[in-house]
Order: structure tokens, then C-alpha cells, then sequence
């Protein structure tokens, strides 16, 4: 999409939403190095949002949104859950069809805009939660990468059904109490970074979303390569504080305690040998890009 | 966004050129061809310009799901691939429908059961997506027979719902649908029902168009709901997601757009009655005696009624073309004369009596029968007993093995 297409007709300006006025001034559609430190300056793509106070997924979807490499050429398959009451208000175009089948829609999608838009990028970006990816729809995640298809996969593991009211889920840790585990979980926490390693994905990360400058880096990272070559897949933990019993401001140090290094969630990284080329040759060129704008800094000033 | 300058009378890359639809159907020589239903599906489809074809394999479908596959290597087809599973490729029908696409699908039987939860959700986000339902068993112990039980089922998906009887009307429909069911006012997908084996892998002389004509391209941008491609504005829908909030502006927008949806089937009705030449075809309407029958049971119904001519009763014919849109009117006014309906159907429950029941004045004149399931035939004969035994007249035919 070019910028333009977002531009309001000057009869109409006063009549469209603040919002969307604030979209067309001051977005980051289009700005080659966007990222999470536009956040403050710049209008983000996502407006306000019906999470609870303090839930750690509104961060991720603010650092995410931030981060997406070509928003104005991205579109997002989400699923049902807590991420469903936050896509209405995502100034990417996103779609919500049913729970669970996110990298199937994910699939026929990114097959449909590939056939129409032949010579452009179009980067599809699923982003759902662990029950939706790792238990109702397993078989879909699973056989989208097996396919080898090219669009980067985010789930928000936050370790249990939220939306429904905290029940026991695939990503749960064994013995965890909840909801439909009486007695504690009783198997453990599903190994879906190594399943993706070994199932195709070329870049896999689990991790937390506790440090903005990480989670644009491997969204980068992962959009680049489901680009480029094949399926990525980001774990990233979003504890529901709620359901966890910890409080609202609580939530960054729960992410904190749970990345220390013997951790469930220390920083776990996989990158395939193509996607190691690419990310070379993409920090290669991003080196070259910096260089040349600090030298015209250098001329601009002398 | 929208093209400015006609791309009829141009060229797709094999050479086709894009022929405005009403004269591709209706103007353009036709040639007889002697073809299997599931080959003159891949005719069809080579003619329709789809963008996205995906395949799962289920008996009786596996042949034509296949062929489009061979159409995808010879470069007719965008893409097309064989999903996981039924839910899997509706889904995937769903992502390419949402990304702008032409698409194109086949399924039959536990795979139409299996991927039911996608319909009311294609028909909700409006996407044209055609599906092909080669109908069989859906019953335990396992069957793979033919049976049109699946059908009831989508009735009340607000997909369109046709019911084919020949591999004719097979090949002229899917190229028909594609221009109901992609008008802006209607945008809702098409299940193009057959019953399978009977259709699908029976060879009939079919009228083809010629192979170097195909319909114009889908335009995604006349949709009445925004394609998922970021060539628009990304507008925020809402201030608050509708999901889980129990407020009356909740209810009433979810209310609001089923009540759309079943609207846009309704203004589906103009154009399958011009592009189809009426939801129904009737013959014989004085008759005191109808037959009112979908599918294959028409051709038995004509059947039965040439053999019941040869004894001196005279029995009249409706042939219900669309169930979604449903003819109510035409049946109405096709059956008025009439003193006993009968409809004999290929399902153990008999859904269309019970929708001809609903739809005409004084329904005790219909008799929902004869039935035959599991992959039973209908042999014409036991139309014509099954009449001849409401009207207490004596039976013509001993039917050997039916306890008869």
C-alpha cells in the first residue's frame, strides 16, 4: 500500500476520527527503521485496547506493532482470545476467523497475495495465543511449516485459556493448579520451540517480551526470513497476571524471574544455515545503510 | 484500485481471452463432449479464471480435486496445494478469499461435516468462495456411497446452496455461480451440490464453451467488505470488539449482520434467476399429481413420470435448482393445481418435503417419499409404486428384495 492510499480528503478532514488524522501525520508507515523507541514520538498502529491493566500482551502488541519491518504491506491472522479483543483496534489489516485454524488462513492467504501481488512484498504475521496454536490448532501449525510456508508464526504462551477464565492448557507447566487441571497438570509443558526447529521453521526464538529492543529484533528477524524463505515461529512469554494471581504492576518482573538462565523462558535461539546468510547479509547491508547516512550527517554539517 | 479500462477481449497467460460471462454462457459455440462429472469439472474450472484451488482427497471428489491439479501444473490456476484436513482447507479457502482471490474447492460427505464450523464463518466475512459437494454417506458404520444427508446441514450456513442434476448443469453452474455470488450485493460462497457417483462418475454427453474463452477475473475491490490486503485504508472497525460483550450494542450488531447475511441471500435471487433462468424448471403444472425433486432425484422423478404417461396417469414435474435461495413463490404457484405432491429424495430424513411442507398452503398434499439412503438407488419404479400406492391404485411393479 502506498502511503497515499491513508491520506484524507481536505473536505473530510475534520469529520474523520483523531485517530485517524493522528495515523495520516504521524504514523511510521513506510519509515525504513522503525522500531520500539518510535513509541512516544510517533502515532502507533495499535489505538486503545480492552486488556486488563497491566496484562504484559498489551506490551508485546505495542513492541510488535513497533517492530513489524513493512506494516503498510503486512497483514496479520490472529485467533480467537485475548489477542481477538485487541485486533479490532490494529491499524494493519488483520483477520479473525475461527480458533485454532490462524496458519491455515495464514496459508491460503499468503498463497492468494502472492498470486496477485507477483512483484511486491506481502508479509502475512500470525499471532495467537498457546492454546490456539498448540492445542486446537496443533495439526495447522505444524503442517504450515512441514509446507514450508512463508509467513512468521508469534505465539503469546502465557502458560494457560485466559480468555476463557484460566484452564489448564498444552503450554502449562506440569503440576500448575488451574482450571480443568483439579489435581495439577499432570504432563509437561510442550517442547514447541524444539517441534518447530524440527518440523522446518528456519528462525525460532522463546523468550519474553520484559525488553522492547529484543522483541524488535527477532520480529525483525522472523518477518525477514518467513520473507525470504521459509516459516519462523516466536514463542514469547505474556503471563496473564490475572489468572497467575500476581497484580498489575507486576507483570514485568514476572517475565524478569521467569528468563533468568535456568529458566523456562531464558532466551532460547534457532537460526537455519540460509537464514544465518540472510541475517548476515541483511546486517551487512544495514551497516552500509548507516554508514552512508552518517556520512551525509558529516557532509550536511561541514 | 479498480481497473479503469475493460479487460474483456484481452489475454490471460495461456492465451484465453476474457470473455464478457452472459455471452461466454449463452453466445459462444458449444461443443458435445463426452466426459465423467469429475472431468467436466476440471473443464469448467479451466474456464473460470480461479486464482486458488486447494484439494483434500475424499471419496467422490478425490478425481476432480485431483484433475484441478493437473489445470494448476498446466498454468490455468495461481496456486493450489493439498491441505491437512477438510477444516484445514476450508480455512485456507478462507485466507485465500480474504486475500482478494478467486477460489475453488471440492469436498463430499465427512469432509462437508468436518469442516462445517468454516460456513456460517465464509458467509459471515462474506468471501465468494465456491465449493463443490459431490454429496455420499455421512452415516456410521463408515459408508461412501451416494446419499444427500450432508445437504441439510447447509442449509442454515447462509452459504448459497445449489443442487445440480447433470453433469450439464454442473459445468454451466460453477461458471454461474462465480457471477452470483461475486455481485457486490450478494458476496456470499456457493455450495454447488451433486450427488456423488451418480454425477460425478457417470459419463454424459456435455455442451462445452470453447477452451480458449474464460470468465473475466474476480475484482476483490467491488467487495462490500474490505479485502485483507493493505491496498485500503486499515480503518479501526470498532471502539470496542463485540466478542464476549454482553451490551445491547453487541447484540444488536451481531443480530444485525445475520440479518444481512440472510438478506444478501435473498438478493442473491435476482441474479440466479437470470443467470439460471428461474430457481425452478416445471412441467406439466395442471397436472393433479407433482413431483418435486432436487439432484438426481429429478431425473428418476422424469422417469417415473414417462412410465406412469404409459398407464394413463398424467404426473407434472418441478425441479428445485437453488435451495439457498430458496423458491418458495415458484413452488407456490408450480404446485397450486396440485392435488399430491411427491418428493422422492436420496437421504433417510427427507429434508426438501419438510422444506416444501413449510413453504405451501394445505402441506398434508405433500408425501415425503419414496426415500432411498446409504447408496441405495431409486429406481423409477418405486416412484411410480409409492405414487400409485397413495392414490390406492393397484402397484405396477413387484420390486424383488424390497418386501414389497
Amino acid at each position: 500500500m502506498s502511503k497515499e492510499r491513508i491520506q484524507i480528503s481536505e473536505d473530510l478532514y475534520d469529520i474523520m476520527p483523531s485517530d485517524y488524522q493522528d495515523l495520516v501525520k504521524s504514523s511510521t508507515y513506510g519509515k525504513e527503521d522503525r522500531g520500539w523507541k518510535d513509541i512516544g514520538t510517533s502515532k502507533e498502529l495499535i489505538e486503545q485496547h480492552s486488556l486488563c491493566a497491566g496484562c504484559p500482551e498489551s506490551m508485546a502488541f505495542r513492541y510488535i506493532l513497533a517492530s513489524l519491518p513493512n506494516p503498510e504491506d503486512t497483514v496479520m491472522v490472529g485467533s480467537t482470545g485475548c489477542t481477538s479483543l485487541v485486533f479490532p483496534m490494529v491499524a494493519v489489516h488483520n483477520i479473525h476467523s475461527l480458533f485454532g485454524n490462524q496458519n491455515a488462513v495464514a496459508s491460503g492467504l499468503k498463497r492468494a497475495l502472492s498470486v496477485r501481488f507477483p512483484d511486491r512484498v506481502k508479509d502475512v504475521v500470525v499471532l495467537a495465543g498457546d492454546g490456539a496454536t498448540v492445542d486446537i490448532g496443533l495439526d495447522m501449525t505444524l503442517q504450515a511449516w512441514f509446507r514450508q510456508e512463508k509467513f512468521t508464526t508469534i505465539c503469546f504462551d502465557n502458560e494457560l485459556y485466559a480468555n476463557t477464565g484460566g484452564q489448564e492448557s498444552g503450554l502449562m507447566q506440569k503440576g500448575f493448579v488451574a482450571k480443568m487441571a483439579p489435581v495439577g497438570k499432570l504432563f509437561d509443558k510442550v517442547r514447541l520451540p524444539e517441534i518447530a526447529r524440527e518440523s522446518g521453521c528456519h528462525y525460532v526464538v522463546n523468550c519474553t517480551v520484559s525488553k522492547p529492543s529484543l522483541v524488535e529484533k527477532v520480529i525483525r528477524n522472523a518477518v525477514h526470513i518467513a520473507r525470504e524463505i521459509g516459516p519462523t515461529y516466536l514463542q514469547l512469554y505474556t503471563p496473564c497476571i490475572l489468572e497467575i494471581g500476581k497484580n498489575s504492576m507486576e507483570g514485568l518482573q514476572e517475565m524478569r524471574d521467569s528468563e533468568k538462565p535456568t529458566e523456562r523462558f531464558a532466551y532460547k535461539e534457532y537460526v537455519s544455515e540460509p537464514a544465518k546468510q540472510l541475517l548476515a547479509e541483511l546486517s551487512a547491508k544495514d551497516k552500509e545503510r548507516k554508514a552512508a547516512a552518517k556520512q551525509l550527517a558529516g557532509q550536511a554539517s561541514a | 484500485m479498480a481497473e479503469t479500462k475493460s479487460i474483456i477481449g484481452t489475454q490471460n497467460k495461456k492465451g484465453q481471452t476474457y470473455t464478457d460471462a452472459w455471452k461466454l454462457l449463452n453466445e459462444a459455440p458449444r461443443t458435445p463432449s463426452f466426459f465423467t462429472g469429475s472431468e467436466v469439472i476440471k473443464e469448467a474450472i479451466r474456464r473460470a479464471s480461479c486464482d486458488v484451488m486447494i484439494a483434500y482427497p475424499i471419496t467422490p471428489q478425490s478425481e476432480a480435486a485431483a484433475l484441478i491439479g493437473e489445470l494448476f501444473a498446466e498454468g490455468y490456476i495461481g496456486d493450489y496445494f493439498r491441505g491437512e484436513s477438510e477444516f484445514a482447507v476450508m480455512s485456507q479457502c478462507a485466507g485465500a478469499a480474504f486475500g482478494g482471490a478467486r477460489v475453488f474447492t471440492t469436498t463430499a460427505g465427512p469432509g462437508t461435516m468436518r469442516a462445517m464450523e468454516n460456513f456460517p464463518m465464509w458467509a459471515g466475512s462474506r468471501l465468494p468462495i465456491q465449493m463443490i459437494v459431490t454429496c455420499r454417506g455421512i452415516n456410521s458404520p463408515l459408508s461412501i456411497q451416494p446419499d444427500t444427508l450432508e445437504i441439510a446441514y447447509l442449509l442454515n450456513t447462509g452459504m448459497l446452496v445449489w443442487h445440480a442434476e447433470t453433469a450439464q448443469d454442473f459445468f454451466d453452474w460453477i461458471l454461474k455461480g462465480y457471477m452470483v455470488s461475486e455481485e457486490p450485493d450478494v458476496h456470499l460462497p456457493l455450495a454447488l451440490c451433486c450427488d456423488g457417483f451418480f454425477v460425478t462418475h457417470t459419463k454424459d454427453v456435455v455442451n462445452l464453451t470453447p477452451a480458449d474463452m474464460c470468465l473475466p477475473p474476480y475484482d476483490p475491490y467491488r467487495s462490500p467488505v474490505p479485502c485483507m490486503d493493505m491496498e485500503c485504508p486499515p480503518v479501526r472497525m470498532m471502539r470496542d470488539p463485540f466478542v464476549m460483550k454482553s451490551n445491547y450494542i453487541s447484540y444488536a450488531t451481531h443480530a444485525s449482520w445475520q440479518q444481512e447475511i440472510w438478506a444478501a441471500v435473498e438478493r442473491s435471487r435476482k441474479h440466479s434467476i437470470h443467470w439460471l433462468n428461474g430457481l425452478i424448471d416445471a412441467e406439466n403444472t395442471d397436472a393433479d399429481i407433482m413431483i418435486v425433486a432436487s439432484g438426481t432425484a429429478v431425473s428418476q422423478g422424469r422417469e417415473a413420470i414417462r412410465l406412469l404417461e404409459d398407464e394413463g396417469v398424467r404426473c407434472g414435474l418441478v425441479k428445485v435448482k437453488t435451495l439457498r435461495p430458496w423458491p418458495e413463490e415458484e413452488i407456490r404457484e408450480a404446485t397450486k393445481n396440485a392435488k399430491h405432491i411427491f418428493v422422492p429424495e436420496f437421504n433417510v430424513t427427507g429434508w426438501l418435503a419438510k422444506e416444501i411442507k413449510a413453504t405451501i398452503p394445505n402441506h398434508h398434499r405433500v408425501h415425503a417419499g419414496p426415500h432411498v439412503c446409504g447408496g441405495m438407488t431409486m429406481p423409477p419404479e418405486i416412484i411410480v409404486n409409492e405414487i400409485k400406492t397413495a392414490l390406492g391404485m393397484k402397484k405396477s411393479f413387484v420390486m424383488a428384495g424390497r418386501g414389497s
